[in-house]
């Protein structure tokens, strides 16, 4: 198993592709069929048109605060293909990538970020949880997802995302602690991309990886390079299935880079070098699987310039979309606090709504 | 018809529950094969097995972040958390999860689930054993906070906190865990969340309460009704949502309210129910309001306990204090 040979303690990461796309050890390389490898390749330029485009809106002042994915595109898609659709996911909030995988329309996606909970109401057949913003808390959930699938005789798997900093938090450890106790068939996949807003690795952790910190809690943990997809695909898969299996967790660190500012609010140049910056703007996980499929005949200059220029048009339509109709209902900021709303909301929410329709608001 | 005290009927909840809707399991720190430090969970893992009664780590932000997840994937998790003082590691799951995810997936994912703990002082316990927190749990939308005061109560509203669609709090005064016990239907009942119940009818003034001091607050009426007054007490069950219409129609009767709470006095949950009774029966009132609480200090040691834990005594003097205001 992958995660036997790659041994975090021996500094092993595992990688397919390297920064210039070439195959390093073919043996490794996974069958996937092309048409899918072209699917990814449009997920992650989809991924990366509507992440810039999503930028671009909120300098303009239309979008409010945004967490940008560029350089993280292979981590989140090629792990989330690994999953089946009866898996569970529980992301942070810097997996535009996963949320593509995963099948949730652009529109939807953007309207959360637009400032509208409408947002995370994803199509039911979707196994997503909304974004979480308190830091590894979702790991939990998680864990408790696939606990509960195994208590119903499912062989349903869970993915939990989060980053380098996150796993600084308790919950983070209470998380690997419970699914290796209980051998939970859930994914912890950290996304290392080596700033937790200002702040570099060696302040959160003193471990040398990531990745070891699983055998802490009993089960294995790997390190693979988060800017191939392929080797994110294959550590997932191996990782999902053992989970499948009833073989418990897996950690998996995928190393990789926020090319751009944490949030909107955020201005890296404040903490790190623009050299830094270039560097891995060389390792870009875009740039590295193009050369790939090119050299396989599965993907052209034409065809990327075409797709892109359709991205662009449909990230387009699916925000100005949401522009027109995106604005909170009254009503339903009162109306899923319960199942049923208490007497103390219904007198509430008729008293508020009359102040706002007296003033011509409603 | 069976013989319980409040731990007891706990137990007797779970266990008819737990036969009765397979979805429904039962953790925390000891709750598995022990049966929970107060035994309120004994007999569940021999019954229903490991699968649907287990231990824990000690892990209290696990234990009630797992319980969010299962709940999304079909279970109705009854988690117990050791001690009252011992909720405040899970502090964040509760206010930033627990009580948000439906309105966050604007009604995709619910969470069926139950908190419960022991709470409240005096059983002469350590540090972090006495606390009295329902109001940092009132305090936030989208729960709610269940304290039941009897055996029969206890069945009654822990049975509808399982079955609610949304998550509750449930606390059980542990200091009357086993003081009494009380004839317990074997037969399906629930509750209602959010409804209080008038233990006592009475004319010279309302008495709002809940929890272990329900039992003082007796003691003390009982002591006032030889000297021929007659107060009115109401027992909450539930602290929210809040009974509002209970209060108020009571108020409007009697003219006066005392709120006793076993919780320090300021911002709490007797401070919510005397806005309450200014918003809307000012006009009504012959008294100032008026508070039973413990003072606002950091619960002393067993030995400094007595001070602080409010007593019969004390809620005696300020029934007469509110009834015969400017007379």
């Amino acid at each position: 198993m992958l995660v036997d040979q790659y041994s975090p303690f021996e500094g092993k990461m595992l990688q397919i592709l390297d920064k210039d796309g070439n195959v390093l050890d073919e043996s490794l390389v996974p069958q996937i069929p092309d048409e899918d490898l072209v699917k990814l390749m449009k997920t992650m330029l989809y991924t990366r048109t509507a992440d810039r485009k999503a930028l671009m809106y909120q300098r303009q002042g239309r979008m409010l605060t945004y967490a940008p994915n560029e350089g993280q595109e292979a981590c989140q898609v090629g792990s989330a293909y690994a999953l089946a659709k009866k898996d569970w996911m529980a992301p942070a909030f810097r997996e535009l990538g996963a949320w593509l995988q995963r099948g949730v329309d652009l529109k939807t996606i953007f309207l959360y970020w637009y400032g509208n909970e409408m947002g995370s109401k994803v199509a039911d057949d979707i196994r997503i949880l909304p974004v979480s913003i308190p830091i590894s808390s979702q790991c939990l959930h998680a864990v408790g997802l696939a606990m509960a699938a195994r208590k119903r005789g499912l062989d349903e798997v869970s993915i939990a995302y989060f980053g380098d900093g996150g796993t600084s938090e308790g919950d983070f450890h209470e998380a690997l602690n419970l699914a290796g106790v209980y051998k939970a068939a859930t994914v912890f996949f950290c996304q290392n991309n080596q700033w937790s807003i200002s702040v570099p690795k060696h302040f959160q952790t003193a471990s040398e990886t990531f990745a070891q910190k699983a055998y802490a809690y009993g089960f294995k943990g790997i390190k693979v390079d988060g800017n191939d997809i392929l080797a994110v695909y294959v550590a997932t898969k191996e990782a999902v299935e053992r989970g499948r299996k009833g073989e418990g967790p897996t950690l998996i660190e995928g190393y990789t880079y926020r090319l751009g500012p944490h949030t909107t609010s955020d201005d890296p140049t404040r903490y790190r070098e623009e050299q830094e910056v270039d560097e891995w703007r060389e390792k870009d996980p875009i740039k590295r699987f193009r050369i790939y499929l090119e050299r396989r005949g599965l993907w052209s200059d034409e065809m990327e310039k075409q797709f892109v220029q359709e991205a662009d048009e449909e990230v387009e339509r699916a925000f100005k979309e949401v522009e027109q109709s995106g604005n909170t209902q009254f009503d339903d900021i009162f109306k899923y606090q319960y199942e049923k709303m208490t007497p103390l909301l219904e007198e509430q929410y008729a008293e508020y709504k009359a102040f706002f329709q007296e003033r011509g608001m409603l | 018809m069976p013989v319980l005290n409040n731990v007891q009927a706990v137990n007797y909840a779970l266990m008819q529950e737990m036969e009765r809707d397979p979805s429904v399991v039962v953790f925390g720190e000891d709750a598995g094969y022990e049966g929970g430090v107060f035994r309120a969970t004994v007999d569940l893992q021999e019954k229903f097995g490991v699968e649907r009664c287990f231990d824990t780590p000690i892990s209290e932000s696990g234990i009630v972040g797992a319980a969010v997840g299962m709940a999304i994937n079909g279970l109705k998790p009854v988690v117990e958390l050791q001690f009252c003082g011992f909720t405040y590691p899970a502090f964040n799951q509760i206010i930033s999860h627990v009580s948000r995810m439906r309105n966050r997936s604007r009604g995709r994912f619910t969470l069926p689930m139950v908190i419960r703990f022991p709470s409240g002082g005096g059983i002469r316990a350590l540090e972090h054993h006495s606390e009295s927190p329902e109001v940092l749990f009132a305090h936030i939308p989208g729960l709610k906070i269940v304290m039941p005061s009897t055996p029969y109560d206890t069945k009654g509203l822990l049975t509808a906190a399982i079955r609610d669609p949304d998550p509750v709090i449930f606390m059980e005064p542990k200091r009357i865990y086993r003081a009494f016990k009380q004839e317990v239907p074997e037969e399906d009942y629930v509750i209602e969340i959010g409804k209080a119940n008038v233990v006592k009818e009475g004319e010279d003034l309302t008495i709002v309460t809940w929890g272990a001091m329900v039992k003082d607050t007796l003691k003390a009426v009982e002591e006032a009704n030889k000297k021929g007054i007659f107060p009115e007490v109401i027992d909450l069950r539930t602290i929210a949502p809040l009974d509002r219409e209970a209060i108020i129609q009571s108020v409007k009767k009697t003219g006066r309210i005392l709120v006793v709470q076993e919780a320090v006095k300021s911002f709490g949950v007797a401070s919510e129910i005397i806005a309450l009774v200014n918003e809307k029966a000012f006009l009504h009132l012959e008294a100032p309001p008026a508070r039973v609480a413990a003072p606002d200090i950091i619960v002393p040691l067993p030995r400094g306990e007595q001070y602080y834990m409010p007593n019969p005594d004390m809620i005696y003097e300020k029934i007469l204090e509110v009834v015969n205001f400017l007379t």
